[in-house]
């Protein structure tokens, strides 16, 4: 299987002026197309700066993190935009939906902000709703966001998320929110797509998310402590 | 920017601005205001500056006017002529002839001799202004007749007992029949009604140099006829409350006529010049010291009426200003409340893929929307002002107006005004509320593109 994405010895520190946060201290890690990883770790284990920089929301102090063969350690922060735009697909533990658009329009929002920013077609359209379908949305694509179950919430946003086609699907704690039969839906279209040969990378600290995953990676003191795999 | 994204652009800051339609709302007042008062505004002056225009090129822009003023200091006149109680003072016949025969410009002049006195027709009487003058009066004072015809160059000669009556002073006179070639009584004698005018709107005084007119109660004359009939020797004696007084004034004005033809260039450079040679002729002619008469120059009018406008709109525009800048700064504060209030928004478009400039774009146009609409409502509003003019002007005509003299100070005010929209401070007003939504809207814009994402996203 190809890499899609490499990291490298990757460090992250925060300068807070007195002392220096140590967030990650050398992380390194090949992501083949395909696998899918579930990373764990307590809070302060750097998780969540690890998912920062997966997600290129932030650039690496020291390190590189190669993704779809480009080194994002050294981009501008439009560049990193780019590559959040069309590689990466983000899903949130609070459903992070915008409360003014409907369901429609919360799915077109990554389309808003395409490199060159071409118009949106009907194709386009029709791709939105083909994928609401896909996430069983079918029949609420002019709902708002608060007029929806946080399970159908998260669905919106797993759409949104597979719009761009990314390279990645990050999601960070995608069923802390929810109780546990939503939870079980949501992580089976997450195993259902990642069956389609999607690459997804799910942070939890839930076991039961986990036991899903195809690997598991433990995080601790900004150092991955441990790698697993379940059995089955 | 493509024309669909900047479609999108804006409807999605539409989209915004309606989601809170109260705070959008309150926040454009300031725009709509500031904008409507400077279309308010400029459209009244704008319509007082027309106004004056009007009268102004009603007297003639090529035109001087020389009239004769009663001195102040009475003695010094009367101690002039040599006899102590008649007052003698103005315009000569020696004017007129040097002025006419000497300076070349003047193509045309106007004498003009006016009396106030008593017209009669049977058991009809009127107090009309009598005016004595020449067939060229007519054109200079733009009067219509209604029938007959004016004063001609023949009744001048012949010095013909005619008149014509104006308006008012026919229906007063002649309630029932038909005027012409009647006589009226003026004076001691009899005058054959030639002609009558139609009805003219009074002009009115312009800046204290010329008082108004009420052309409706007039009687014209030949002038040679008033001259050797109602003012014999240029004396004219007044009855008042038993005692006599007696004025001897030859011309009460003069008008002059610059150039030749109407309103050309040329012409109207000649005016000021000329008007500064006639007032040197007729200052040596009269001596050193006399005032007993005026120059008017109705060109020199319009254009201090031009001056004055500019600063009033000088003023105007500096507190339009203040007033934009408040409503500016009232839509940055908006705004900085907005983008923190947002901020989870903005965290979720940069993780989507907004780069920084497409949140600088949806902010601004955000912001330009506000401030745009409220421009656009500022002039709505601004364009219905001569509308709600005529509501103000029929209020006091229906409620203010004292009754007793027809007139009111507060009803004279609004009754002299006619706001006339100025064409050009529309697109102005509204190129003004959308750069002010550039120049208060960038700072909050940045603010917003500013933001980290994750911290942006973390915001609750």
């Amino acid at each position: 299987m190809p890499v899609v994405a490499r990291l490298v010895d990757l460090k992250k520190f925060y300068d807070l002026g007195a002392v220096v946060v140590k967030a990650l201290r050398g992380v390194s890690l090949d992501i083949p197309e395909g696998d899918f990883i579930a990373i764990m770790g307590s809070s302060g284990s750097g998780k969540s700066t690890l998912l920062n920089l997966l997600g290129a929301l932030d650039r690496p102090t020291e390190g590189q993190y190669i993704l779809n063969g480009r080194d994002t350690s050294q981009m501008t922060d439009n560049e990193l935009s780019i590559v959040r735009n069309t590689d990466i697909g983000f899903i949130f533990q609070s459903f992070n939906l915008i409360t003014q658009y409907t369901v429609l329009e919360n799915i077109e929002v990554p389309l808003l902000y395409r490199p060159g920013y071409p118009p949106i077609t009907a194709r386009d359209r029709n791709r939105c709703i083909d994928v609401a379908n896909q996430v069983g949305l079918g029949d609420r694509l002019d709902h708002r966001p608060f007029q929806l179950s946080g399970g159908q919430q998260q669905r919106v946003a797993i759409a949104r998320a597979l719009i761009n086609d990314p390279a990645i699907i990050m999601a960070d704690e995608p069923t802390g929110n929810l109780d546990s039969k939503t939870e079980e839906e949501i992580i089976q279209i997450l195993t259902d797509l990642n069956n389609e040969g999607r690459t997804i990378i799910v942070v939890t600290h839930e076991p039961g998310v986990a036991k899903k995953t195809k690997r598991q990676i433990y995080m601790k003191d900004g150092l991955v402590a441990g790698e697993g795999v379940f059995p089955g | 920017m493509s024309f669909s994204r900047f479609f999108r652009t804006l409807s999605l800051a539409l989209k915004s601005v309606m989601l809170h339609k109260l705070r959008s709302g309150l926040t454009m007042l300031g725009i709509v205001f500031g904008v409507f008062s400077v279309i308010a505004m400029l459209a009244i002056g704008e319509g007082a500056s027309s106004q004056a225009q009007k009268q102004v090129l009603e007297l003639g822009a090529t035109n001087i006017i020389v009239r004769s003023v009663k001195p102040p200091d009475e003695t010094s006149s009367s101690g002039q002529s040599g006899q102590s109680f008649v007052l003698r003072y103005g315009l000569t016949r020696k004017d007129l002839k040097v002025i006419s025969e000497t300076i070349p410009p003047i193509l045309g002049v106007v004498p003009v001799r006016e009396l106030t006195q008593e017209v009669r027709n049977k058991q009809y009487t009127l107090n009309a202004r009598v005016v004595g003058s020449t067939p060229e009066y007519r054109e200079m004072n733009h009067l219509k007749l209604a029938q007959g015809r004016f004063l001609t160059d023949k009744d001048l000669d012949e010095m013909a007992n005619v008149a014509v009556l104006a308006h008012e002073t026919a229906q007063v006179l002649f309630p029932f029949e038909n005027p012409i070639g009647r006589p009226v009584q003026i004076g001691n004698r009899a005058y054959r009604v030639v002609g009558v005018t139609q009805d003219r709107t009074a002009s009115a005084a312009i800046g204290g140099s010329l008082s108004g007119q009420d052309y409706n109660k007039d009687v014209y004359m030949p002038l040679p006829t008033l001259q050797s009939r109602l003012n014999t020797g240029d004396l004219f004696i007044r009855r008042t409350q038993g005692s006599f007084s007696a004025v001897s004034v030859v011309f009460d004005q003069i008008t002059l006529k610059v150039g030749d033809t109407d309103e050309t260039t040329d012409d109207q450079n000649l005016v000021i010049p000329t008007a500064e040679v006639v007032r040197e002729t007729i200052r040596n002619l009269h001596g050193e010291g006399t005032n007993d008469f005026s120059v008017v120059v109705p060109l020199e009018l319009l254009r201090q009426a031009d001056q004055i406008r500019k600063i009033f709109n000088i003023v105007l525009g500096s507190i339009a200003a203040i007033s934009l800048i408040v409503g500016g700064i009232g839509i940055m504060n908006i705004m900085l409340a907005t983008v923190t209030e947002r901020t989870r928004e903005i965290g979720i478009r940069r993780a989507l893929g907004a780069r920084r400039r497409d949140i600088i774009q949806q902010f601004l146009t955000e912001t330009i929307v506000l401030s745009g609409t409220g421009g656009l409502i500022g002039i709505l509003m601004g364009l219905l002002t001569p509308t709600a003019f005529v509501g103000i002007q029929w209020f006091v005509d229906a409620y203010v107006m004292d009754r007793s003299t027809g007139t009111s100070d507060i009803g004279r005010l609004f009754s002299g005004m006619e706001p006339q929209i100025a064409v050009w401070s529309l697109p102005l007003a509204f190129g003004v509320s959308v750069a002010i939504g550039v120049i208060f809207g960038t700072y909050p814009a940045r603010a917003a593109a500013r933001l980290d994402p994750i911290e942006a996203l973390r915001h609750e």
